[in-house]
């Protein structure tokens, strides 16, 4: 069955995307697709490459880059999400007259159409957040 | 799978401005509104604020959206489900809310209310026979 | 046609599990993940709207979530069933679509 997942909630405040995490590994593991995972609200901040959380805690950004690299899985920014909250690809600082781009490996940045399209194109919706 | 038209339905359980959930799940809504698909938008709970009028958000500095509602019809955004009881229950009613309207194409464009009170038994039953239920 | 109902925060923080609750149709399930597993605690204030749903509907507590709150499965609500990942996935798989309260 393929799966679609979306994470609006950020990598430490909330559980969120951490329970998003286990359940799409989960997913993958047991025989399932996901077409995509959607990062929207301040779910975009699991996508940057510059945190440096304590050495003995989990880094939650470099857990998807390795789940979306072993599976393949596409990891989807909003990009009107990610601009309000300084996330960045090359292209968009470059657009943007910005000095840095942060978009960690493995994760693209991309426009609200991708969410409705997994939805379309999925067989089930996983929503995690607030 | 593809063409195949799905019913969605975004959920909103949260008031506006103290939360960025409302705005971002109207963006969602325009958006999706491009992909020929069975929208419908349901507000129950504190999400029934969403929908006041007379909003005026100077003071806080933060762009007033709720106009934004105004436009939904044009997008062919026409099914606006409110609860009754979550209105009730915080001491509102539809004359607390905008008079949100749609041009029905299918009856010489006739302007008709998008909104529509209904009860929690009627907001489960719709709430039941959706494909996607989005909720933030 | 059912549903499985996501719920994540605590019954005693948010309405979002009564919300839930008062919505769900017989043959759905409700999964309690993160905060909502609080909700899942024998002989608490909410038990009780919580039992009384339980022959129309399926209840699931995710295990990883208890035990990092120190609940063990002996203190849960009778007829709460626990589930880890992998019953969360076939969960999703075998219901029609999912909710989230959020």
């Amino acid at each position: 069955m393929k799966f679609g997942v979306l994470v609006n909630e950020g990598p430490y405040t909330h559980q969120a995307a951490n329970s998003a995490y286990h359940f799409t590994k989960a997913a993958l593991e047991n025989g399932h697709e996901v077409e995509r995972v959607f990062f929207y609200h301040d779910g975009v901040n699991v996508g940057t490459r510059l945190s440096v959380p304590p050495q003995d805690e989990r880094n939650l950004q470099k857990d998807w880059t390795a789940l979306a690299k072993k599976h393949n899985i596409d990891l989807v920014i909003c990009i009107a999400a990610a601009q309000r909250r300084g996330l960045l690809d090359e292209n968009e600082a470059k657009r943007q007259g910005k000095d840095a781009n942060n978009i960690a490996e493995g994760f693209r940045i991309s426009g609200l159409g991708q969410l409705i399209e997994m939805g379309i194109k999925s067989d089930r919706l996983v929503i995690f957040g607030d | 799978m593809s063409d195949e038209v799905k019913k969605f339905l975004y959920v909103n359980r949260k008031a506006p401005y103290g939360s960025i959930y409302a705005l971002e799940s109207l963006e969602v809504v325009l958006i999706g509104a491009a992909f020929e698909q069975e929208v419908s938008l349901a507000f129950l709970d504190d999400g029934v604020f969403q929908l006041t009028k007379g909003q005026d958000t100077k003071e806080i500095g933060v762009k007033n959206f709720s106009p934004t509602y105004r436009a939904l019809g044009d997008y062919d955004v026409t099914k606006l489900y409110v609860e009754e009881e979550s209105l009730k229950e915080r001491g509102l009613g539809i004359d607390d809310l905008q008079y949100l309207t749609y041009e029905d194409e299918d009856d010489d464009y006739k302007e008709k209310p998008s909104i529509k009170v209904v009860s929690r038994k009627e907001m489960a039953d719709i709430m039941a026979e959706q494909d996607i239920i989005l909720s933030f | 046609m059912s549903t499985l109902h996501i719920v994540n925060k605590s019954p005693f923080e948010t309405i979002n599990l009564n919300s839930c609750l008062n919505h769900v149709k017989e043959g759905d399930s409700i999964l309690l993940i993160e905060d909502a597993v609080l909700g899942a605690l024998a002989q608490n204030k909410l038990a009780d709207n919580i039992s009384e749903k339980l022959g129309e509907i399926s209840i699931f507590a995710l295990l990883a979530d208890l035990s990092a709150r120190g609940i063990g499965r002996d203190r849960l609500i009778s007829g709460i069933k626990t589930t880890d990942y992998a019953g969360f996935v076939e969960l999703v798989a075998n219901n029609e679509r999912t909710q989230s309260w959020l």
